[in-house]
């Protein structure tokens, strides 16, 4: 049976989102995309030039085989945030949106409240809505109240690649959530992102941890396979952690 | 305000410290994440000198890590070159006699089609201070302008009051960049011998005033050559904190122009080496590690090419530093530029080392973009 990850309208076979920035060129960041197999891109709005269609990111992309998703990296406010997805759709982008609403230009750290401000308007105004959130379980469940696609909580501040470090608090966002959970943000290594999936994360955005690899392009294809090993071991199921051993079969003396 | 900042800080000390920094301290400070604004001042300090590679590594890795490999470009722009001060260093000095210059606003249209034709979307708008000719309402007409071309438009201009600087962020700009020349006010006094520039308190507190203003990108540094670099880098790593700290939305950024030839004829008093230059520059990305770093056509190419994967963030490449020069106009520029390569030579050299130059980081939704 496939293990289709659905968000809104759309299904996808991979587990696994990838950012366009921090590449070093086109060419790497392409042949990344090809060996993480992710289906979902994200592309910062600030960044597309459709004046010079050459020397743009879009132009390094095809739509038709990765779903390019618009982010509003750079918006300081619920307000620039909205104007920003809506030109991402005036440009005709997507009216899918990663909603990043980060006032703080060192740690972006991601801001709650005017996020949740701009995804009620955002999804009255037809948007499909991924919001970039900090690991609050709170938060999570207003914006699913909202009308949001998914919830993209961070593993720790974006690219840190410290890992996991809200464990606790993501588990309470991923028990909770009526909508995929994508975690995004400050995973660092393979092995972050496959307890990430472990946990019963839906999804893992990456994009530091790779770029920024001395060999981005095995790096890629390691994040594919770690988050593969990591949800097959979630739909597996773990077997239970105890302290000390215990017979396989406390009751085989019974049998005569 | 900084400047009250600034009178706190103990200069003795500063001097002290930079001067006399012990080589344990450098290797500690560069294996740190966050390091203190002693490590700092050790790191500015001779006992470093030695340790440049390290630097220069751990540099490389904090500037990877929050910028990735991009170098934003921008192009600066010279919409007049009149002003009312007399500098001493300057080419501007009221006094020089040069071809003096301020375009009308169909000579700027012209300029801006030009650079646009290179493929820039950041722009950099730069005056005198001369209010009577190059005033507000003109500044904020070229601004208007500028943004009908570019995403970005940021300005090095004279200093102006809140409101001012309200008005041009209300018409489009993005940036402010004002350099303190230098942090030491006998100095200060010494070399700027007229005009409004004369306010040691007015011109330090700038960036403060522009931060209230609403740019969200402030550039900041000291021209080098005026006072000991050390101490000058000092000051500038503390009000680049001061300002990311208070103003928490605002993007800073530092610059280190070294004093080059130009039509005053002023000597520095002091030649900062390249190995000083880098020092300074790994010393603050070091300790300003979210600061964006700007490195000029004031640098010659292969001081520029080396530094591209060591700690810079923002190049500007095609520059000319006089009014009307995308068109070929004849008026005096404000200093000599020593990288004269071409837009797609320094593209190309940026990309043969694995980096990415980036033209658009900016959306029309954003600040003062309206």
């Amino acid at each position: 049976m496939d293990d289709i990850l659905k968000i809104a309208d759309r299904e996808f076979k991979s587990r696994f989102m990838i950012g366009t920035g921090k590449f070093p060129s086109d060419e790497i960041m392409n042949r990344c995309l090809e060996a993480s197999e992710a289906e979902i891109i994200t592309v910062a709005v600030r960044r597309v030039d459709l004046e010079n269609p050459n020397a743009d990111i879009m132009s390094a992309l095809d739509p038709k085989k990765i779903f390019i998703l618009p982010n509003t990296s750079g918006a300081q406010n619920a307000d620039e945030a909205v104007r920003t997805a809506m030109l991402a759709r005036g440009m005709g982008l997507s009216n899918w949106i990663k909603l990043e609403v980060t006032p703080d230009p060192k740690y972006l750290w991601p801001d709650g409240d005017e996020t949740l401000k701009a995804a009620k308007i955002l999804v009255k105004e037809g948007f499909v809505v991924l919001p970039y959130i900090g690991p609050d379980p709170v938060l999570a469940k207003k914006l699913e109240d909202a009308g949001t696609a998914t919830v993209m909580p961070l593993a720790s501040p974006i690219g840190t690649n410290k890992g996991m470090k809200s464990v606790d608090t993501i588990k309470i966002i991923i028990e909770q959530a009526g909508i995929p959970v994508v975690i995004d943000a400050g995973i660092g290594s393979p092995s972050d992102a496959a307890l990430a999936m472990e946990l019963g994360a839906d999804a893992v955005m990456i994009n530091t941890a790779i770029s920024a690899s001395p060999e981005p392009v095995k790096m890629a294809e390691a994040f594919k396979l770690a988050s593969r090993a990591g949800r097959f071991a979630y739909l597996a199921g773990m077997a239970e952690k105890r302290d000390t051993a215990r017979p396989s079969s406390p009751t085989k003396w019974l049998v005569k | 305000m900084f400047y009250e900042e600034f009178l706190k800080i103990n200069k003795e000390l500063i001097k002290k410290a930079v001067n006399s920094g012990d080589k344990t301290r450098v290797e500690t400070a560069v294996k740190k994440e966050s390091v203190s604004y002693e490590d700092f001042l050790a790191l500015l300090s001779p006992a470093a000198a030695s340790l440049l590679d390290s630097m220069a590594i751990r540099s490389r890795e904090m500037t990877q890590k929050h910028f990735g490999k991009n170098i934003n470009m921008y192009i600066p722009l010279y919409i007049s070159n009149e002003c009312s001060n007399e500098c001493a260093y300057c080419g501007f000095n009221r006094k020089n006699k040069i071809n003096r210059k301020t375009l009308s606003e169909e000579e700027v249209k012209a300029e801006l089609e030009g650079i646009k034709s290179l493929g820039y979307n950041s722009i950099l708008l730069l005056t005198g201070e001369a209010p009577d000719k190059a005033g507000l309402d003109y500044v904020a007409r070229c601004v208007a302008l500028a943004r009908k071309y570019f995403t970005q438009v940021s300005l090095e201009i004279y200093p102006m009051d809140t409101d001012g600087y309200k008005k041009l962020v209300d018409n489009g700009a993005t940036g402010l960049t004002v350099y303190q020349e230098t942090y030491d006010p006998e100095t200060y006094k010494k070399v700027h011998l007229s005009g409004q520039k004369k306010n040691f308190e007015w011109r330090i507190n700038t960036p403060d005033r522009a931060a209230q203003a609403g740019f969200r990108k402030i550039g900041i540094g000291a021209l080098l050559g005026l006072y000991d670099w050390r101490t000058e880098a000092a000051y500038v790593g503390a009000h680049a904190a001061y300002i990311m700290k208070k103003y928490w939305k605002t993007e800073v950024s530092v610059s280190f122009p070294r004093m080059r030839g130009s039509s005053s004829g002023f000597k520095p008093s002091e030649i900062i080496s390249d190995k000083e230059l880098v020092q300074m520059i790994f010393a603050l990305r070091i300790f300003t590690k979210f600061a964006g770093i700007t490195l000029s056509t004031r640098e010659a190419a292969d001081f520029r090419d080396n530094m591209i994967s060591l700690g810079v963030t923002n190049m500007s490449a095609g520059s000319k530093t006089n009014p009307g020069g995308y068109v070929g106009s004849e008026s005096e520029g404000q200093f000599e530029i020593c990288d004269d390569r071409s837009v797609r030579e320094i593209l190309d050299a940026i990309k043969s080392r694995g980096y990415y130059p980036v033209f658009k980081d900016w959306a029309d939704t954003f600040g003062g973009n309206k």
